[in-house]
């Protein structure tokens, strides 16, 4: 199963690394990890996504608040959650029949087109992971030419809250 | 806050560290100089409160620190330089780890502006040890150092204990730079706040099972050591008449020469320790972490039981085997807790039940009970411990090493009180065993301190004999010398039909010329006659160290063992029985 676990950790250096090893240590996995400060100088918000059977994630989320610098965390996918994540791509689009397409593309997708050259657009698309991969699909036809994907960031819905 | 101010002392932040120890009432620190850490050497010279004990090889300063922890329940302290330094208290650092025994490190650091730039013996110490460490911390300003101190101590020592490395850079040390001290009485964390007291809903629900129990057993582990909680155990145990075992690193917990008690369990536990365990309808696992070395094969382990675990550290729960009823906590207050509830409710186990329950485990008892060969010609390694164990009374601190020597002492030594066995149980270290000894002697020097070791373990660290003259350590060596690596012997006689890779000792010492060249007292004793009387006289020798050199059966097998992959009742009983 896949999971999305958002972490509030001290912004301490060291800290970030003690995470990620954790995963190489004990062998999870980690699909995406993003990581930045919060509206609180001293804290940033980690959310990574993992997949394990539930023995497994249990495992992860206890692991991870042994780390003494893990304020707080939060199993997003347990419940009622929205998830994002935004890819930059870039693709060849050089005739008009090309630019077209991308461009039809990108509408469908609510994608922005946010560099242009003759040779080349570059497109911003937000949404969830299923979402971005699915554009990804839809522009196999057309030439890709890089990836650049942000990893999830997530939130809970409603009055539940990873905050101190 | 003028007033204040005007009396705060200013402090160099190599003198704030050894002042800090000061203050967090450490006696002893052991340690190796080198350049990074030589303005901390410079401060210690000049005070007294804190004594420097001078190793020769890092490894076993930590080593003799991590054996005080576990004979005083409080943190041992390492002082070690960058690079080398460092990398040689790795092994050390990852044995406490292992065993969840508190401890703080000390390493020494190139200049902050050099790091990085792999300048002369820099290591990364922080990344080295991060999956081995509670917790590490580098120094970034002098005047953290005081709080960086304290909130060592108090990581390595609250909730499930460890070791805590703090790397301090060199020029965070300098002499002439001065910073006002204030050492910390308490520290809180927002993000580290370990339960302490169970919850009480589950406690509750962990009593009525163990009324209810038909076949009951308490496994109990290195956590009830640690955690100061043996009274309270065999408070529990007494008031329940419930059978008794612990685990390798339990031993002591629970008096061995009290009926209750039924042995170590798991692979080479005891026959009816593993057999009541199999067969038992409800454990009490208290501060063990259900490791590999006793469940055998998690799939076939106790298919009756209902389980009740107490343990400060969530993730030791359901880890490896479900716990039915989980109670997060320190041992201390939770058994307190079941024993308050037990005496309230006035309600008792089933006596019937557990009345033919014992006697099942009494004929259990009769099958095995720990027999060898006796009246041999050569030497048994288990008389030489049993032996030990009588002269001693059960009292004495016994450290070992690794190997089949650790098992026969943990199997035949009647350890009467908690804290004294000191052994490596989750690393396994060969070469903890004399250090360990040290460590426990520098603390305790009125108490009769043992070394079990075998040939190959203690050249592993044979070098702190030299040590043990210095500081006038008069630990007794009872080397049981089977000319072979024999736990590695065993195995092969076991699974690889007597192929003995590399499992030899060759060119061994003569261990008796080595100890007299080091200034020590060394006995050798070849027959079984000799065995008593060289006891007798090492024990008399108050303050000297004497090494034992006890030629034993190199063909000895430890029994019982799990038969691999198996249930915790499969088990060989000897070279030609198993279950
Ligand atoms: C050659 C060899 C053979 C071995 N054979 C055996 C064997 O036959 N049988 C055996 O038992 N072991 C054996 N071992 C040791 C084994 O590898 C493990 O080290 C051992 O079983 C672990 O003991 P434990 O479960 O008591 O846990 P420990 O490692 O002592 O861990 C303690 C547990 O208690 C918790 N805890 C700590 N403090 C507290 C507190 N205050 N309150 C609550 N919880 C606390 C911790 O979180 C942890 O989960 C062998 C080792 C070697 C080297
Ligand atoms: C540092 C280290 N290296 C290797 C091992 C693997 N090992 C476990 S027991 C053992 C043999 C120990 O021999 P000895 O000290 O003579 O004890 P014996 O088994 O003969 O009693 C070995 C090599 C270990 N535990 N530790
Ligand atoms: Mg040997």
């Amino acid at each position: 199963m896949r999971h999305i676990i958002s972490v509030l950790l001290e912004n301490e250096s060291g800290s970030l690394a003690r995470v990620v090893g954790l995963f190489a240590q004990r062998g999870y996995n980690i699909d995406s990890l993003t990581v930045a400060p919060t509206d609180d100088a001293t804290m940033s918000r980690l959310t990574l996504v993992t997949h394990g059977n539930d023995q497994v994630i249990e495992q992860i989320t206890k692991h991870l608040h042994k780390l003494i610098e893990v304020v707080k965390l939060q199993d997003l996918s347990e419940s009622a959650h929205v998830e994002r994540e935004l890819m930059l791509i870039k693709v060849k689009a050089t005739s008009n029949e090309q630019r077209d397409e991308v461009k039809r593309c990108a509408d469908i997708f609510r994608g922005q087109i946010i560099d242009v050259t003759a040779k080349t657009f570059t497109i911003q698309v937000v949404g969830t992971s299923d979402k971005l991969d699915a554009f990804i699909e839809a522009l196999k036809g057309s030439a890709i030419i890089e990836v650049a994907r942000s990893g999830v960031s997530g939130i809970s819905r409603g009055e539940k809250t990873l905050t101190l | 806050m003028t007033s204040q101010n005007t009396k705060t002392e200013m402090l160099s932040g190599a003198a704030m560290v050894i002042r800090a120890l000061a203050d967090e009432g450490v006696e002893y620190l052991y340690g190796y100089p080198g350049g990074a850490v030589l303005h901390i050497y410079d401060a210690l010279f000049q005070q007294s409160k804190v004594k420097h004990v001078l190793v020769r090889h890092e490894q076993a300063a930590t080593h003799m620190a991590d054996a005080y922890a576990r004979a005083s329940g409080k943190a041992g302290v390492v002082l070690v330089t960058s690079g080398p330094g460092a990398t040689n208290a790795v092994t050390g650092i990852a044995t406490a780890y292992m065993d969840s025994i508190p401890m703080v490190v000390l390493t020494g650091q190139v200049m902050s502006h050099l790091i990085g730039g792999d300048a002369f013996q820099e290591t990364d110490m922080l990344g080295i040890s991060r999956p081995i460490v509670k917790h590490n911390m580098s120094v970034r300003r002098p005047e953290d150092i005081p709080y960086l101190i304290k909130k060592a101590f108090y990581i390595a020592q609250s909730g499930r204990p460890g070791p805590v490395v703090l790397d301090i850079p060199k020029d965070m040390t300098m002499p002439n730079e001065k910073y006002p001290y204030l050492y910390p009485e308490t520290l809180k964390l927002r993000s580290y706040n370990p339960t302490a007291a169970g919850h009480p809903g589950q406690i509750k629900k962990a009593v009525n099972a163990l009324l209810q129990a038909k076949r009951p057993i308490i496994y109990s582990g290195g956590g009830v050591i640690m955690g100061q909680a043996s009274e309270e155990l065999t408070a529990l145990a007494r008031k329940l008449n419930y059978p008794v075992t612990n685990t390798l690193m339990g031993l002591g917990a629970y008096p061995a020469g009290d009926p209750q008690f039924i042995g170590m369990l798991g692979m080479h536990g005891s026959y009816e320790a593993n057999m009541t365990m199999h067969h038992a309808d409800v454990i009490l696992a208290v501060g063990a972490r259900f490791d590999d070395r006793v469940t055998n094969n998690t799939k076939k382990f106790c298919p009756h039981a209902t389980i009740i675990h107490i343990d400060i550290d969530p993730a030791s729960i359901s880890k490896t085997i479900n716990a039915h009823i989980p109670i997060v906590g320190l041992v201390k207050p939770v058994l307190a807790a079941m024993v308050a509830q037990l005496e309230q409710k006035k309600a008792k186990p089933d006596g019937q039940a557990l009345d033919s329950w014992w006697q099942q485990i009494e004929a259990w008892r009769s099958v095995h009970g720990g027999e060898y060969e006796q009246d041999t010609p050569v030497l048994k390694p288990q008389a030489v411990i049993e032996a030990v164990s009588r002269i001693t009374k059960g009292e004495a601190y016994v450290t070992s090493d690794v190997g089949q020597h650790q098992m026969f002492a943990a199997q035949y030594y009647k350890f009467n009180k908690p804290n004294r066995w000191i052994n490596s149980g989750g690393l396994g270290i060969m070469g903890f065993g004399l250090p360990a000894a040290m460590g426990v002697k520098l603390n305790y020097p009125d108490a009769d301190v043992v070394c079990v070791t075998g040939e190959g373990s203690i050249q592993m660290n044979i070098q702190e004999l030299s040590t043990c003259k210095q500081y006038g350590l008069g630990v007794k060596i009872i080397n049981l010398n089977n000319g072979y690596l024999g736990m590695v012997k065993q195995w092969q006689d076991m699974n690889y039909e007597s192929r003995y890779a590399s499992s030899y000792m060759d060119s061994l010492p003569d261990f008796v010329k080595l100890a007299e060249s080091y200034g020590h007292v060394g006995i050798r004793v070849s027959k079984p006659e000799e065995l008593e009387p060289a006891l007798e006289r090492a024990f008399a020798l108050k303050d000297q160290l004497v090494f034992l050199d006890i030629h034993v059966d190199p063909k000895e097998h430890v029994y019982p063992m799990h038969v691999p992959g198996g249930a915790m009742h499969e088990m060989f009983l000897s070279k030609t029985k198993r279950t």
